[in-house]
């Protein structure tokens, strides 16, 4: 028991051990969803409670704790959980993905790359892949059984012939060494590469649906696609406004309500930190000197409208800085 | 900061406050104590005990009053802070017809052994707001009856089955030990012992919705309310160093049986089919729905046509649970800005691709 | 007279997490030798890493097959599990005696909707032979460990299994995604072997 009354990381210890049962069934087969008793936790269902019941089973004294929701470490969600887990379990905790053992993510992948010994918690609203084609669980568990995952290339190849495109940009479903067809989470498609071959260990708590699942180190994490549509990730035409990046996910910020826009990393750690080495972005140089308002289209045309002149808003909103954070 | 939903510790704390805040009310009112929410706003009390799946009037007072009334927040409460208690064991089963009686109304008997008994009901109140209320009236007093009733009371429908009118409800093979949902997933097809344990901790007014929609052709049981009862029931449990039941308690109860529909053939002697409802304290609208609906689901061994909303299993098993439900449809509130700018510059492109093939067509055209 | 029975963890919320993520990593990367961090004693013929696992993992949720019955009092003490007579109905199954276990396919091997309802078994073997480089001694060629969790593949000999193991561990992985998920234990190391491990013999 920890100062608060409640259990070291909240769950008591028979619930742990059930979960923990599920996660090493759930590494030896991966990608498939495990059934798990999963709990009423002090946060909604919906709100993070797999990948919380998840972390609170891996977590120990040793570890530091990275919580992200939108890449970030300060989305109010991430904050919440965060402060959770400081005070029920009483870890320490870090923005530096490259100092944390355990990250708990809602929708993205931190930028830097991860490495051994690192633990990635997902949290997973929807853990079946095919849920949005066939509701039953009774009927998709049967497929899975199968591998029969026809319907779902069926639907991708629809959205070609009707969109021209495949029109799944989110929670993009993916392959796991060859065998089962799994939900990376509500991650941006743009970051299933990460999944591949990662030598993280890859958790993902679905606590409402009752569910974990994984994908051990260096295993096979492969989007669906077709030959004549090669999986391709979101790009964008200009770096981070921030930090320069462009090997990035950039958040579109509107900045005014005239249409001013600009891109910066979703990841805040891995942008804060770039420019604490220096990189600075397009609107870094256009707040420096004279070139202001010739540059300002840098931070963020859209449809070829520059940012309107608003340089004193922009840089008011552009004071953090590493130094600043 | 430049992103409007990011917010630190300070703003959560803060909404903390401000919740506390707006949760007392006017100061200058008196403060409702949990004991008067417990002692005065019982079926509310009943409602969170229910479908918070605790049996302690105090916590569930205490949740209402911390969740400001607010039922379905109240019952998560209860249920957050159940999931912590450790578990010393199972019960014996509650015996129903050992029941020490306050209400029991057949509508399928004019009169049954024991009695109509009516007990605290809104029935036939006339429902006119009771303007003495705002100035405190005080309770009248009642007066006790000439004639005790009986310490237990047979249950009505027991009556059909001495005849063999109605089907038997008898253990299924080999009497398995019912699956404990709250602490094994729910997976399908779900036995009946697992879908009554759902129904009695699903939300009442889903429920409600799904029993009405049998009455109203989405599929046909024809119900009577055989028997509906309510009171104080033992609770026993067989402690493995003693090996025989002891009472730890009584717990009240609301109990429906509805009689439906019956079944059989030209060879198999037909008899009435059972719907069953119970659930913890007063709760008798709930325990009707619960019953509509358990004998909805029961479709398939009946040789009915699973086809309407109330027949689907797993449409209602999944979706009865208020603290899932509520959970999922109010994260919508969490950001997805990442999710939603990924479709955005799908959807840009898409657009832009069709806008630069369009003046191409109308040059063709 | 019964000994006394020897105690659990000192610290049992801690040290049940230590073991826990000793035995998710020995299972999320197979073929390496993981070493219990912590003095423990269990009782004969369990090795400390059995005994460890079985705390860290058992409970009256799992029922339990063992191969000697004489660590079941302190098993049943410390972890309050079932122990069954049938493998096939066991979750875990503690083997002292790799060269008396039953074949592979004598325990649960899940049902092709829930792969997961099948046994893990904790084998204690003599030791583990990893492909040293010894600049001295004969370099062991082990057998060859490929599948998810390798980067690329592994050496490791086990010392201690029966003959014929290998050929039944790769029927084991024939019925993929069925079959049992083994934790090889040599005194305080443990060495995991999930389903999805392929084994070839150099």
């Amino acid at each position: 028991m920890s100062a608060t009354g409640y259990n070291f990381a909240y769950l008591d210890p028979q619930t742990k051990r059930m979960i923990r049962r599920a996660l090493l069934k759930a590494v030896a087969i991966p990608g498939y969803q495990v059934p798990f008793g999963s709990r009423e936790m002090p946060l909604p269902y919906g709100w993070g409670t797999g990948g919380i019941q998840v972390t609170a089973s891996v977590l120990g004294r040793d570890d530091v704790l990275k919580v992200i929701d939108q890449g970030s470490d300060d989305t109010v969600n991430a904050v919440n959980i965060r402060r959770f887990f400081a005070r029920t379990a009483d870890v320490a905790t870090t923005d530096r993905t490259a100092e944390a053992t355990v990250i708990q993510t809602r929708h993205r992948i931190p930028e830097a790359p991860l490495a051994e010994g690192q633990i990635m918690v997902y949290q997973v609203p929807e853990p079946e892949p095919m849920r949005r084609l066939e509701p039953r669980e009774a009927v998709t568990r049967t497929l899975h059984a199968l591998a029969d995952y026809g319907f779902m290339h069926v639907k991708l190849y629809e959205d070609i012939a009707r969109y021209g495109h495949i029109a799944t940009t989110y929670d993009y479903p993916v392959m796991v060494n060859g065998r089962y067809l799994m939900s990376p989470s509500p991650i941006p498609k743009f970051d299933n590469p990460k999944l591949h071959r990662s030598p993280a260990l890859q958790l993902f708590g679905a606590g409402r649906e009752k569910r974990v699942y994984a994908v051990p180190p260096y295993t096979r994490v492969e989007s669906l696609d077709f030959e004549d549509h090669p999986f391709s990730v979101q790009r964008w035409d200009e770096p981070c406004a921030l930090c320069g990046a462009d090997d990035s996910f950039l958040d579109e910020v509107v900045l005014d309500d005239a249409g001013g826009r600009m891109f910066v990393c979703s990841d805040s750690e891995y942008c804060a930190s770039r420019q604490h080495a220096g990189h600075t972005g397009p609107a870094h140089r256009a707040q420096r000197g004279s070139l202001a308002a010739a540059r300002a289209g840098e931070v963020g045309i859209e449809q070829g409208k520059p940012v309107p002149a608003s340089n004193d808003t922009a840089s008011a909103r552009l004071g953090r800085g590493p130094a600043s954070s | 900061m430049y992103v409007a939903v990011k917010g630190g510790e300070t703003a959560i704390l803060n909404a903390g406050t401000l919740l506390a805040q707006a949760r007392r009310g006017d100061p200058a009112v008196s403060e409702v104590s949990v004991a008067q929410i417990a002692g005065q706003l019982r079926l509310g009390v009943a409602r969170v005990m229910a479908e918070g799946s605790l049996y302690d009037e105090e916590l569930a007072a205490l949740a209402l009053k911390q969740a400001a009334g607010d039922q379905v927040e109240a019952i998560f409460l209860l249920r957050a802070y159940r999931t912590t208690l450790p578990r010393f064991g199972y019960s014996q089963p509650l015996d129903t017809a050992r029941m020490a009686v306050r209400r029991r109304i057949s509508a399928t008997f004019k009169e049954l052994p024991g009695g109509q008994v009516l007990g605290p009901t809104y029935d036939y109140t006339q429902r006119l707001l009771d303007f003495s209320l705002l100035a405190g009236g005080e309770a009248p007093v009642v007066a006790e009856a000439a004639q005790p009733l009986p310490e237990h009371l047979p249950r009505g429908i027991d009556l059909l089955g001495e005849e063999g009118l109605i089907e038997p409800e008898l253990p299924p093979p080999g009497d398995p030990a019912p699956a404990d949902l709250s602490r094994e997933p729910l997976s399908f097809p779900a036995g009946r012992a697992t879908r009554l344990q759902n129904l009695a901790r699903g939300d009442e007014g889903f429920l409600l919705a799904l029993g009405y929609s049998t009455q109203r052709g989405y599929s046909h049981t024809h119900p009577f309310a055989g028997e509906i009862r309510m009171g104080e029931v033992a609770l026993e449990v067989v402690p493995e160093e003693l090996g025989f039941a002891i009472q730890i308690g009584e717990i009240t109860v609301t109990e429906c049986q509805m009689v439906n529909q019956f079944a059989g053939s030209s060879t198999t002697p037909p008899q009435f089919t059972r719907g069953y409802g119970l659930a913890f304290g007063e709760a008798e609208r709930k325990t009707m729905a619960m019953a509509l609906v358990d004998r909805a689901l029961r479709c398939a061994e009946l040789g009915e046509e699973p086809a309407a909303p109330a027949q689907q299993a797993e449409f209602v098993l999944s979706h009865s649970d208020n603290v899932e439900a509520g959970g999922f449809v109010q994260h919508l509130k969490l950001p997805h800005y990442v999710d939603f700018q990924s479709e955005l510059e799908l959807v840009r492109r898409m657009r832009a691709a069709i806008a630069s093939a369009q003046p191409a067509q109308e040059q063709t055209a | 007279m019964n000994a006394p029975l020897l105690p659990g963890f000192a610290q049992p919320e801690d040290h049940a997490q230590r073991v826990f993520r000793l035995l998710l990593d020995a299972l999320a990367r197979p073929g390496r030798v993981q070493t219990l961090p912590f003095e423990f004693a269990a009782p004969a013929p369990l090795a400390p890493a059995t005994g460890a696992a079985a705390l860290a993992l058992l409970d009256y949720e799992t029922p339990v097959w063992l191969q000697s019955a004489d660590s079941a009092p302190w098993l049943r003490f410390h972890a309050g599990c079932p122990l069954v007579d049938d493998p096939a109905r066991a979750r875990f199954a503690l083997i002292d005696d790799a060269g008396a276990m039953p074949p592979l396919s004598a325990f649960a091997q899940g049902e092709p909707e829930y792969p997961d309802r099948s046994a893990t078994l904790l084998i204690q073997v003599a030791g583990f032979a990893p492909h040293a480089s010894t600049e001295r001694g004969p370099t062991l060629r082990g057998p060859i460990w490929s599948g998810p969790g390798i980067a690329d593949e592994v050496r490791l000999g086990v010392v201690g299994l029966p003959d014929g193991f290998w050929r039944d561990w790769q029927r084991n992985a024939g019925h993929f995604p069925l079959g049992v998920d083994l934790l090889l234990v040599a005194g305080a190391q443990v060495v995991g072997l999930p389903r999805t491990t392929t084994v070839r013999e150099a």
